[in-house]
């Protein structure tokens, strides 16, 4: 019986641990969307509900690609360009024109922008679910005899996101270029009294968003059922991810990508998949009563 | 010199600035004084672009201000802190100071610049790696009061430096605004509810009235008639 209670227990651990790996690997992929939906709100204040869509559009233009038989990383490539255009595009011509107006306008712009990008990839490609390449093996690593919930893809996963967060970092932290686009999200009239050219910033911040959503339908796409349809799930956990975070910063997306995808693969690993969206309702819930303004959003200013 | 001729600027039905004209000389501080609701903060706002007038003309040493952007007025040389001690208060103090660096230093010179008026306001050395919003109002307003100048601005646009602050700090900055301007080529407009402390700095003074210019002469001559100064000024 001893032995039974072990191998039930060593088990138990292994299952935990496999759902651990899981929710981080799913976890940084919201923080992907979250870090989209960050870099747009704190410069435009708008939630941008057209990402995880337009994540889905440029995906279906590299599944084109494939097709077409370029090579996986060219495809890569070019399919963030192509998002980083879409964002800047999306700015320049949809979102700066109704600068100025009621703050509703660019939200129904950006569902408006939903529709037409889900109608767009289900005319040209079809509704219908299909299978999607993954840059690497998707069989679960091994870790001596085990095997665990985590494959080279995850690796790749981890690595492209880290790169990505690091790389927001860099240029927020440390270049003269972030500090611009700090300053134009936080105090946008302060920013232009020092002579700071918004426009061109409030473009580059749509489209370093594009880029995200672009990674993000990539890295979804080889692991879900690959359709017109498939991101706007992950856009509600990015969504979730980037109002736990605060917001309106990039770690505040990272953490809270990883606390979503965790919370969301034990719900699902223990209660069911099915149940996956409601735990992140629930998570949703308890953040927002618990800290609404999220984890890492800055406390309220001392008056002296 | 800033020439402002006939500026006339309107919110909906209401007339903020009507035909308002006057000049302002380099090497002297203009104050600009009124009641609340005169139009002192719409003037200013419409003189570095901020706010569109629907007629009348700005402009400074001889070039057009209206009709350009923001951002292509503070490139020209003019400097506005906004009533309210425009802080970025998520961005620490130097980078508040760097900010206004960007556009009119090279990048091996923006550390100097920094430092140079750090000096001028040593209470903010202590301080340049904590965040604007852990200030003081005072602290606050010698950063904005430094961000503006770390610009070696021609025209400075100042809205209200004193409101909210203590006599004595009120006092110290305005003897660092004279510091820091006398002798200089910058051109000063001072809007200020404080018109005692103001009219102390200034040598001419404009009095703005519902939106019209009701005096525009020497500082000292405003500072010197009772009634003029109880009747417009409340002092």
């Amino acid at each position: 019986m001893p032995c039974a209670t072990t191998t039930s227990g060593s088990s138990a651990v292994t299952l935990f641990l496999n759902y651990t790996l899981d929710g981080i690997a799913n976890g940084m992929i919201y923080a992907t969307l979250a870090l989209a939906l960050v870099l747009i709100y704190r410069a435009t204040r708008i939630i941008n509900f057209a990402q995880g869509a337009a994540g889905m559009l440029t995906t279906f233009i590299a599944f084109s690609l494939l097709s077409r038989g370029w090579g996986y990383w060219w495809a890569f490539i070019v399919v963030l360009a192509i998002g980083f255009a879409l964002g800047a595009v999306t700015e320049r011509l949809l979102i700066r024109p109704l600068h100025g107006k009621s703050e509703l306008n660019p939200v129904i712009v950006t569902i408006g922008l939903l529709v037409v990008f889900e109608g767009l990839a289900g005319a040209i490609y079809g509704n219908a679910s299909r299978g999607f390449p993954a840059a690497f093996s998707q069989r679960g690593l091994r870790v001596g005899h085990t095997a665990i919930a985590f494959s080279h893809f995850d690796v790749f996963i981890l690595i492209a996101v880290l790169v990505l967060m690091a790389g927001t970092l860099v240029l927020f932290r440390f270049t003269a270029l972030g500090l611009r686009m700090r300053a134009t999200a936080f105090s946008r009239e302060i920013a232009r009294l020092l002579g700071v050219r918004v426009g061109p910033l409030l473009t580059l911040g749509w489209g370093l968003a594009g880029i995200a959503g672009s990674l993000a339908g990539l890295l979804v796409a080889p692991t879900s059922a690959f359709g017109p349809y498939y991101m706007d799930l992950i856009l509600v956990y990015g969504f979730t991810a980037a109002v736990i975070g605060g917001l309106e910063s990039p770690v505040g997306a990272l953490v809270g990508g990883l606390i979503s995808g965790l919370c969301i693969s034990y719900v699902g690993g223990y209660l069911g998949s099915g149940l996956e969206p409601l735990g992140a309702l629930a998570l949703l819930m308890v953040a927002l009563m618990a800290r609404p303004e999220g984890i890492f959003a800055r406390p309220p200013a001392r008056r002296v | 010199m800033l020439e402002v001729r006939d500026l006339s600027v309107s919110f909906g039905a209401v007339r903020a600035l009507r035909s308002v004209s006057f000049d302002a000389e380099p090497g002297a501080v203009t104050a600009v004084l009124g009641a609340n609701g005169a139009g002192k903060t719409t003037l200013l706002r419409t003189i570095s672009g901020l706010v569109k007038p629907f007629g009348g003309s700005v402009s400074f040493d001889g070039d057009a201000l209206v009709g350009r952007n923001v951002e292509s007025i503070a490139r020209m040389g003019v400097a506005h802190v906004p009533e309210g001690r425009g802080v970025i208060e998520e961005l620490t103090v130097e980078e508040n100071l760097r900010l206004a660096t960007l556009w009119c230093f090279k990048r091996a010179e923006r550390q100097g610049a920094i430092d140079e008026i750090l000096e001028v306001f040593p209470r903010l050395r202590g301080f340049r790696r904590r965040h604007a919003s852990t200030l003081s109002g005072g602290e606050r307003q010698m950063l904005v009061l430094g961000r503006a100048l770390i610009s070696k601005p021609r025209l400075l646009l100042l809205d209200e430096p004193s409101l909210g602050l203590a006599p004595i700090i009120t006092a110290q900055l305005m003897a660092l605004l004279r510091e820091q301007t006398e002798g200089k080529d910058i051109t000063v407009v001072l809007v200020e509810q404080n018109a005692r402390s103001a009219l102390s700095v200034s040598q001419h003074a404009v009095i703005l009235n519902l939106g019209r210019v009701v005096v525009s002469d020497e500082a000292a001559t405003v500072a010197a008639d009772d009634a003029l100064r109880h009747h417009y000024l409340g002092f």
